[in-house]
């Protein structure tokens, strides 16, 4: 068979019954996207401000280039996994993703307010970062036992988020310390960025790190990256359920807009309701994991989309405002925190061996375009007949599709010795 | 398995990057801090919009104050007004809008007499983009770029407030405005309001509204509280003081660099052409007199014929926020 279980035979026997640790490799990795994430999230807070104030440069104009980037990113991923599956170059591809966007700041610093230079330098983060995601979740699975993946990916996830929480923390100190210069948040950012690299290329080992060439294992899988596709049917049913469950999810800027209508909150609050979101995913993402371990992971999978569907349910109820708020916004950390990690960990199993990259990119790619659609279409709805039209139809979309999600989603193929 | 050996020479480079990198960061943000300068918020003794008609004041970029053009004066202007970082004046009403230092964006929004005394202060988030009084100086409208909208992507969105001094009437943000739009009502999570431009019966007014990426010119009405769209690839109006003619910035190109250029519509003829100013303006026009338009552009206050003839012809240099309080 074609899947990551085989040849894991040779892993070493693990306590039962005890805790056991995360695997070094999965905080490595974790550490490198904590640290990364903090210099990223650094220049996304303080972006619209240098645009607009240090610069001067009309916002409109720049929302045209920052759409054009983002669907180039998709692409970019497929290549990332591909890419990092040929002779299992994951940890050069990986850190080619970190480099290219550590170096992206210092892009902003030379381009000195030329609007070419910086939307080169944002296309390098979006770049890399594109590049990177795929090489680093398939080295999540590959360092990980099979039967610990939700917990591995969630503790990766959970480290990621609280860098993505400390980021803009860090931009407005230094903001507030040097009476606003943008330049000293991009520099400091380049040096955050830099030492989440350093760490990446010292304590993220290769594809294959004690394992000795294992002559027994299944031959390398050949062929595109759809070749995954075609043999494994399995696989192919969650790539369908990433896109149906993508397509009916509406976006949580959307979400956010609708509970601001809702609330009539004063927009100086706006920004903070993606950190309430983001606060409740961290603190739920490793026990999710553990739970999708403990439990299979289609059934996580499904409850996280039902409390999104949920918290579509509670824009249209008739709650208290208050309520309808801290609701929405537990239920999309709950959703994020039993879906995001959990999606890759409940691939990871059914892929072929050396197509792990490759295999986890389709799928996020698939997920990412369907999401796209999805806000266009939500948009397009919402236009032509109002707010509240729109959300019922998000409603009956996502209600169809976990129903489909539901009889399609495999198991995880028991691994040897799994012990629960 | 790595050996200690080589686990140790990994922490090595580990602290020695580590010392390298917090150094340099350091160091940057040290340096960056020691630059650091006040600003003044309110404008001196004796300075005020009271210095003859046709008087032309600006924001001055070095100092981010309001400044009175003065040909006399060393330097060719007084800046002894307040710091705004957009500033309108007309009739007996100045508007300056001020950023708070601070991350998420703050502003405030300031209504001066003609001493430049202050007469109410509005506290919004935001960053300040046009400000524009009524020829009586009794509406007052503002933008202000919010950044929040969408967190963690570097898009905006606008909101755009219109304050009623009369009866003291704010509305914060006129995005649900009803608003019909090819002859149907329109609704759409991506409408943004920018650039009012007021009547002389102060109830009518224009504006920009951006809706499923293209722009229009409304027509607002306050006491009904609708508006519509009449024309389409419209930005930031500018009525002329006779009301017949709209200044508009109109995209002339689809890629980044300098889409825009500046034209004049005739509201009765229906007609429209371009001014004899062959840059980009990204500024909502003013107009000096019934025949000439100013603006910023690079740095400085321009000025050009509105009935497309002549040449551009720099008015300040490092100013914006043109206004003739009369």
């Amino acid at each position: 068979m074609y899947l990551a279980t085989t040849g894991r035979r040779d892993a070493p026997p693990r306590p039962t019954g005890t805790r056991r640790r995360v695997p070094g490799t999965v905080l490595a990795l974790g550490a490198v996207s904590l640290v990364t994430d903090v210099s990223s999230e650094m220049v996304t807070a303080v972006l619209p401000l240098y645009l607009v104030l240090g610069l001067g440069l009309s916002p409109l104009q720049f929302g045209l280039l920052d759409g054009l980037s983002t669907g180039a990113t998709a692409l970019v991923r497929l290549l990332g996994g591909a890419g990092a599956d040929r002779g299992g170059r994951h940890k050069q591809i990986g850190g080619l993703g970190y480099a290219l966007s550590a170096c992206s700041r210092l892009g902003l610093l030379l381009a000195g307010g030329a609007t070419g230079g910086i939307a080169g330098a944002l296309a390098a983060d979006k770049l890399g970062k594109g590049v990177r995601t795929a090489p680093r979740d398939a080295l999540i699975t590959l360092h990980s036992p099979p039967e610990d993946l939700g917990r591995a990916f969630g503790t990766h996830r959970a480290m990621d988020t609280t860098g993505a929480l400390l980021g803009p923390l860090a931009a407005f100190a230094l903001l507030w310390a040097t009476a606003e210069t943008y330049e000293a948040v991009f520099a400091v950012s380049f040096c955050v960025g830099a030492f989440g690299v350093l760490l990446w290329l010292l304590f993220v080992p290769g594809r294959q790190r004690d394992e000795p060439p294992r002559e027994t294992a299944a031959p390398r899988a050949r062929g595109g990256l759809l070749t995954a596709l075609r043999r494994s049917p399995a696989y192919r049913r969650i790539v369908l359920c990433a896109a149906l469950l993508g397509a009916a999810t509406v976006g949580d800027s959307f979400l956010y807009l609708l509970l601001q209508r809702r609330l009539d909150l004063d927009a100086t609050w706006f920004p903070f309701l993606p950190l309430g979101a983001a606060g409740v995913y961290l603190l739920l993402a490793v026990p999710a994991g553990r739970l999708a371990d403990r439990l299979g992971r289609r059934g996580p999978l499904l409850y996280g989309h039902g409390a999104l569907l949920l918290a579509y349910g509670l824009l249209l109820a008739p709650v208290p405002g208050a309520a309808a708020l801290v609701g929405v916004l537990v239920l999309l950390g709950v959703f994020y925190a039993a879906t995001d990690g959990v999606l890759m960990a409940l691939t990871g199993p059914f892929l072929a061996e050396g197509r792990q990259a490759g295999g986890l990119a389709v799928v996020q790619t698939a997920q990412a375009l369907a999401r796209l659609g999805a806000a266009v279409a939500f948009g397009a709805l919402w236009t032509a007949s109002g707010p509240e039209t729109a959300l019922v139809a998000a409603l009956l979309a996502l209600t169809a599709a976990l129903c489909c999600a539901a009889r399609l989603l495999p198991s995880v193929p028991t691994p040897e010795g799994s012990t629960t | 398995m790595n050996t200690t050996a080589s686990t140790r020479a990994r922490a090595a480079i580990l602290v020695l990057a580590l010392l390298l990198l917090g150094g340099g960061a350091t160091a940057y943000t040290l340096r960056a801090a020691s630059g650091r300068a006040a600003a003044t918020g309110t404008a001196d003794p004796g300075f005020t919009l009271d210095r003859g008609a046709g008087t032309l004041y600006v924001r001055d970029t070095a100092s981010g104050r309001v400044a009175r053009v003065d040909p006399a004066a060393p330097g060719g202007r007084v800046a002894g007004g307040p710091s705004c970082d957009r500033f309108h004046a007309a009739g007996p009403t100045a508007l300056c809008l001020q950023r708070r230092p601070g991350v998420p964006a703050r502003s405030y929004v300031l209504v001066l007499d003609r001493e430049l005394r202050e007469v109410r202060r509005i506290a919004l988030p935001g960053i300040p983009s046009r400000a524009r009084v009524s020829a009586s100086g009794r509406m007052l409208s503002w933008t202000m770029f919010a950044t929040g909208d969408s967190y963690a992507r570097s898009a905006f969105a606008t909101r755009t407030s219109i304050l009623d001094l009369r009866t003291g009437y704010l509305v914060k943000n006129i995005e649900q405005i009803p608003l019909t739009l090819d002859g149907r009502r329109h609704h759409a999570p991506d409408v943004n309001y920018w650039g009012v431009t007021f009547a002389a019966d102060d109830n009518r007014f224009y504006a920009t509204v951006s809706t499923g990426g293209r722009t229009h010119l409304v027509e607002g009405d306050m006491r009904n509280w609708s508006a519509r769209a009449l024309r389409e690839n419209v930005e930031c109006p500018s009525l002329s003081p006779d009301g017949t003619r709209i200044a508009f910035k109109k995209r002339v190109s689809d890629g980044p660099r300098e889409p825009w250029r500046l034209y004049v519509y005739d509201l009765r003829t229906g007609r429209e052409h371009p001014v004899a100013e062959r840059r980009g303006i990204d500024d909502q026009a003013l107009w000096t007199d019934a025949e000439t338009l100013a603006y910023g552009y690079g740095g400085a206050v321009w000025s050009v014929p509105a009935d497309g003839t002549g040449t551009p012809r720099q008015l300040a240099a490092d100013a914006s926020s043109p206004a003739v309080p009369g």
